[in-house]
């Protein structure tokens, strides 16, 4: 624009322009608020395993997590999230952000696939409860390479098999 | 410079205006993605409240698809799926040639109808259409055996057995409820009659949609593509119209209960033979339990068998070993036992037209050169999977095939039956939690490892032929070449089992090479046995020298000056 313009941001321009930013923001406050309360966020900021359940993906997971050994001992929280107060936050907010995305996406893999970052969490949830058991297993520099323990013990938490084993054992047969 | 000094409160607005528009911008997008989200939780709220709503009917008449479709989409979407978009196309419902791809089949099926005409297979969808238009069928006359597994036949069978019985068979009672013994009877009357007379039936019987003449799946043209009708539709008034489906839902599905279910006698038959037998089964723990019971009655899949066992039955009623020709009834030949041995042992044990004078022993064809009878292996996928590694560990044909998968909250089995290579994370991945490369790796090796035994059985068979057919052209006896017949047919039948089974050695590798092995061993005897019948009188081995043991020291002391061996000379080059 020239010198000579009159300027398009007359007051009154702003000031209409504040109040279709209000009102947006408003509407996004509401309907976020909304989408949260309907969506049952606020069950996604406790402990309960069947609210990961919540999404169908993780109903298979949740059914045998109830049949596994940990079950009396571990939610999904104890071993998929940080046992540190703040990094637990930091999961918990990295993973529901992702699995939204996933799910409202529809693009994710099924039987689902755990992360490389997530596998590391596993692995330390185990290291929490078991390091006393454990520790001679452990690599002598913090770091050093070793198998997961779930590449062993990979049915603790929760097996997911579509078939059944077989009903008898094989010398039971004629 | 004085711009800004001149007219502060301009630019200041400016700024202030491209920051609340910048605002309102990412305040409505954000909106538009909460409001998103939110929709697609309400969807997926909504789907978890039913798994599927029962909007039409079913009974035992309902084969055509569509009806079932109405209740239960998803598995009818799959179920189409097994249909390539190519398929209108015309030419492309005639596959690949296998006969051109791997020459020494022609030479395997001499004498039969598989050397005219024998292509790739395609999906579910094209098994009527393909057998319709094949060259087997059309140029040959072939038995009504065939529809068995290639048309969705219960309900004729039903309909022609009630009537042989001298009961009614009116719409209504076949739509009232499944009665087994009159397949049974309506699958022996009908199972030596003329294909081409079996079809006709077939497409006169209820469908369950008599109003609709469309079906889901073109039916071929009456006498493949070179027939009267071939390309053109079939007039509605004339004699064979009518319609006929592929394997259908009410195939292995209850219309009632939609519990998977065995129609199929043969199988029905077979594996009650296998149970009363004692041949090992511990992939069938249903068949150990009813053993163990004391055997009383007759096994009954549909009575006896596991929900997982049923996952493979109902493909083990085609996928299978079975004699379908005209002599006898279908036959699944597994009295002796599942592995290929018994099967081979059963086929030998039979006689057709037994106790007449029309007596024979058992083939299915006699070898267009060299006049051996033998047998030919149909796609015995279900024999093969029993011997291997997925079936002792409780994994059935569907959990591979059909993987369950998730569509919005239900859970249901993929019904686009099709290679697990296609779906390596819903087939393999449940299961074996390796990437997808490594899957894929694994596959491909046993399968490229089972190609190249595979093409060294058919050399050998080739070479084996070519001497079976010197030896007689030398004006030998046929009793002379009795034992090289035997040896042929041992030869063929293990080549032509692994040959004509889908899985390319997958289903149990380790047996799928044992047997290819024993191809190329037979082959070998039989060509060196024909060699040796027509080849003069070998010398005498009496005096031939044999070379004393050699150790590997010297036993006398190299003396000195001797140059040193060759040996060391050449690995220091």
């Amino acid at each position: 624009m020239t010198d000579s313009d009159p300027s398009p941001t007359t007051p009154d321009r702003t000031k209409a322009l504040a109040v279709a930013v209000a009102v947006m923001l408003g509407v996004l406050g509401g309907l976020g608020v909304f989408t949260f309360g309907y969506g049952g966020g606020h069950a996604y900021l406790g402990n309960n395993p069947q609210s990961c359940a919540n999404c169908h993906v993780m109903q298979d997971s949740y059914d045998s997590w109830v049949k596994s050994s940990h079950h009396a001992v571990a939610t999904c929280n104890d071993c998929h999230l940080s046992h540190d107060p703040i990094m637990k936050w930091v999961n918990k907010a990295d993973n529901g952000f992702f699995h939204s995305l996933a799910f409202t996406t529809g693009d994710y893999k099924d039987p689902i696939q755990i992360k490389p970052r997530n596998s590391r969490v596993t692995q330390d949830a185990c290291l929490y409860c078991h390091k006393d058991l454990v520790n001679h297993m452990l690599p002598a520099e913090p770091g050093g390479d070793m198998l997961a323990c779930v590449h062993c013990h990979m049915s603790v938490g929760h097996a997911q098999t579509v078939a059944p084993r077989r009903v008898a054992p094989h010398s039971e047969y004629p | 410079m004085t711009n800004r000094s001149t007219r502060p409160n301009v630019s200041r607005r400016g700024s202030l205006a491209t920051v609340l528009l910048a605002a309102f911008i990412a305040a409505a997008i954000a909106t538009a993605l909460v409001a998103w989200l939110l929709i697609s939780i309400y969807g997926h709220k909504q789907e978890a409240r039913q798994p599927f709503v029962r909007v039409a009917e079913l009974n035992e008449v309902s084969v055509d698809p569509q009806p079932w479709g109405l209740n239960w989409p998803h598995h009818y979407d799959g179920w189409k799926s097994t249909a390539g978009d190519k398929f209108y196309g015309g030419s492309s419902a005639m596959p690949q040639s296998k006969l051109d791809k791997q020459p020494w089949l022609k030479r395997l099926y001499a004498g039969y109808a598989f050397s005219i005409d024998y292509r790739e297979a395609r999906g579910h969808a094209y098994m009527l259409y393909d057998q319709g238009v094949t060259e087997r069928v059309t140029k040959k006359p072939q038995a009504g055996a065939c529809l068995h597994c290639h048309g969705s036949m219960n309900v004729l069978y039903r309909k022609v057995g009630l009537e042989a019985m001298g009961e009614e068979a009116t719409d209504e009672v076949l739509a009232a409820h499944f009665n087994m013994p009159a397949v049974q009877r309506g699958f022996e009357e009908l199972s030596t009659k003329p294909y081409s007379e079996v079809l006709a039936m077939l497409k006169q019987t209820p469908d369950g949609t008599p109003d609709d003449s469309e079906t889901v799946f073109p039916t071929p043209p009456e006498g493949g593509f070179t027939g009267e009708f071939a390309g053109k539709p079939v007039p509605e008034d004339h004699p064979t119209g009518g319609k006929a489906h592929p394997v259908t839902c009410i195939d292995c599905h209850d219309p009632e209960t939609m519990a998977l279910r065995v129609t199929r006698p043969g199988f029905v038959q077979g594996i009650s033979d296998l149970a009363a037998g004692d041949a090992p089964a511990p992939h069938l723990p249903s068949i150990a339990k009813w053993r163990r019971a004391g055997r009383q009655g007759k096994y009954d899949p549909n009575v006896h068998a596991t929900r997982q066992e049923m996952r493979s039955f109902v493909c083990g009623q085609c996928h299978v070993e079975y004699y379908c020709a005209n002599k006898m009834t279908l036959t699944f030949p597994w009295k002796n036992g599942l592995k290929m041995e018994d099967l081979e042992k059963t086929w030998e044990e039979t006689i057709f037209a037994e106790g007449t004078d029309d007596e024979e022993p058992f083939h299915d064809y006699k070898h267009g050169e060299t006049g051996a009878l033998i047998y030919k292996a149909q796609h015995p996928e279900f024999e093969l999977w029993s011997q291997g590694v997925h079936a002792r560990s409780g994994v059935s044909c569907s959990d591979c095939h059909m993987p369950y998968e998730r569509v919005g909250a239900a859970k249901l089995s993929n019904h686009h039956v099709r290679s697990p290579l296609e779906n390596l994370n819903a087939a393999c991945q449940n299961c074996h939690k390796h990437d997808e490369q490594q899957l894929r790796d694994r596959v491909e090796t046993i399968q490229s490892n089972n190609l190249a035994l595979l093409e060294r059985a058919g050399a050998a068979m080739t070479d084996m032929l070519d001497a079976v057919m010197e030896a007689k052209a030398s004006g030998l006896a046929e009793e002379d070449l009795a034992e090289v017949y035997r040896l042929q047919r041992k030869a063929m039948w293990r080549l032509d089992y692994i040959s004509s089974e889908n899985s390319r050695g997958f289903h149990a590798s380790q047996e799928a090479a044992r047997i290819l092995g024993e191809s190329i061993d037979y082959s070998r005897q039989a060509e060196a046995k024909a060699l040796r019948l027509r080849a003069p009188d070998a010398p005498s081995l009496e005096g031939i020298p044999i070379e004393p043991i050699q150790g590997v020291t010297p036993t006398e002391p190299i003396a000195e000056g001797t140059p040193k061996p060759a040996v060391t000379d050449s690995a220091s080059r």
